[in-house]
């Protein structure tokens, strides 16, 4: 073997890429070619170098999260999507089943099926509304829809989810609203309201709940943020921010009386 | 298949790779958040083609897509400084025989060789990063780098080459 070509090889060598005939023909030449064993030599050691020095870069903990929730939104958005096609993909003895299965839930009452659909405690959700919270911030995601029109902004949810969110805009009031979001929190897709108070920022999750009556405010302070929780109208609303504890209830208390449905609280 | 159960296939096969996959991001895109947006928008793709996935190393398959994601991104934040790689120019530049400077590299330490890394070209980054961390053998690099197995060992052999010498610039200059 060539000078020239040995050292074309050398890569592939010391990568032990080659095949048998040419390792054996490279190590004959190599055994009496000093300029190409010094070749050899500086290869494998950048090659050390390089391996020694563990460069790479693992992915960090909050990425791994984020991948995981919006897969899960966008697999929810595509079941969504799909709910008119996949009813008459089922057979005819599925169909039986899910009939059957029906009736059964029928016979054995409604609190069966709402234990069953039971939602996650509002201290889980706490934490979810939290992390959405946090993640939008972070991620340069707050907004997928960027209007500070409460007219552009309904017709976009109604778009795209299963229900109509209240949306208004509180501009006057000082919280004007900026963008709209789906999110994803107890298990389905729900609406995120942007609200801005001067230079911080309110997310407010709005989704429906079965049932149960109106309730009022209830607040909570994690890790620097306030969260408030409320339920009028058939919606379960969830409002965090870092601004203070007052503000924020001030802030739920002009939405709530924006609702018109919904005249007095408490 | 349920799109849950969809998911799931998906997070047990693909996601074992995200570390693979974020290192070849950062390395591409030589920042940390800019190669996080790239990661998720690569395994947001991956997902919506996952059916296309025909089996073998899902590692490989996730790489092709992050690389491809990290290109457009490449294309459109590029940074006016740098200009476009140019195989014939680069390769005249170090196929210049042996390296006359023998000097020893191991004084180099991690910043050092760091640095020298995120210099080079990205072609030659991207077949050092996939051979010495992820350990990629020559076929897997060229299906993920869509290059043929000879330009695979040549642009190691390039990239070993360009990162010597410019280790052995800067270790001059050290001392």
């Amino acid at each position: 073997m060539s000078c020239d070509l040995t050292q074309r090889f050398v890569p592939g060598y010391v990568d032990g890429e080659l095949d048998l005939v040419r390792t054996i023909e490279m190590e004959r030449h190599l055994a009496d070619c000093p300029a190409c064993a010094e070749k050899l030599e500086s290869e494998r050691e950048v090659r050390a170098l390089l391996r020694r020095s563990s460069l790479a870069y693992a992915a960090p903990a909050v990425l791994r999260d984020r991948i995981r929730s919006s897969l899960r939104a966008s697999s929810v958005a595509i079941e969504v999507q799909g709910v008119g096609i996949k009813w008459p993909s089922l057979r005819a003895w599925q169909w039986a089943g899910a009939v059957a299965v029906l009736t059964l839930f029928s016979l054995s009452g409604w609190q069966l099926t709402a234990r069953l659909r039971a939602p996650a405690s509002d201290r889980q959700i706490a934490a979810e509304v939290l992390s959405s919270h946090v993640r939008s911030l972070e991620a340069d995601h707050l907004m997928d829809v960027v209007s500070t029109d409460q007219h552009t902004v309904k017709p976009w949810f109604d778009a795209k989810l299963d229900f109509s969110p209240p949306v208004e805009d509180l501009a006057s009031d000082g919280f004007p609203l900026v963008g709209g979001r789906l999110d994803y929190l107890d298990g389905r897709e729900v609406a995120a309201l942007i609200y801005q108070r001067r230079n911080h920022f309110i997310n407010v999750f709005v989704w429906p709940t079965p049932t149960g009556p109106d309730s009022t405010q209830s607040i909570e302070s994690r890790q620097g943020y306030n969260i408030v929780r409320w339920s009028s109208d058939g919606f379960q609303c969830w409002a965090v921010s870092d601004i203070a504890a007052s503000d924020l209830a001030g802030f739920v208390r002009l939405l709530e009386n924006y609702n018109p449905s919904e005249p007095n609280q408490k | 298949m349920s799109d849950t159960a969809r998911r799931e296939r998906f997070e047990q096969t693909v996601l074992p790779h995200l570390d693979a996959a974020y290192n070849l991001a950062r390395w591409l895109t030589r920042n940390d958040q800019d190669a996080q947006d790239v990661t998720q928008e690569a395994c947001l793709r991956a997902f919506r083609f996952f059916d296309r996935y025909q089996g073998g190393s899902a590692r490989a398959w996730l790489l092709t897509i992050v690389r491809n994601t990290c290109y457009t991104w490449l294309h459109k934040n590029r940074h006016p400084d740098s200009t476009e790689f140019d195989e014939e120019i680069h390769s005249s530049e170090v196929s210049s025989g042996t390296d006359p400077e023998v000097q020893a590299l191991t004084a180099a330490d991690k910043e050092t060789v760091n640095h020298a890394l995120e210099d080079l070209p990205d072609v030659f980054r991207e077949a050092l990063v996939l051979r010495e961390m992820e350990g990629m053998s020559y076929r897997e690099i060229a299906d993920v780098t869509s290059v043929s197995l000879g330009t695979v060992m040549s642009r190691l052999a390039r990239a070993r080459t360009r990162l010597r010498q410019s280790l052995t610039v800067e270790l001059s200059r050290g001392f």
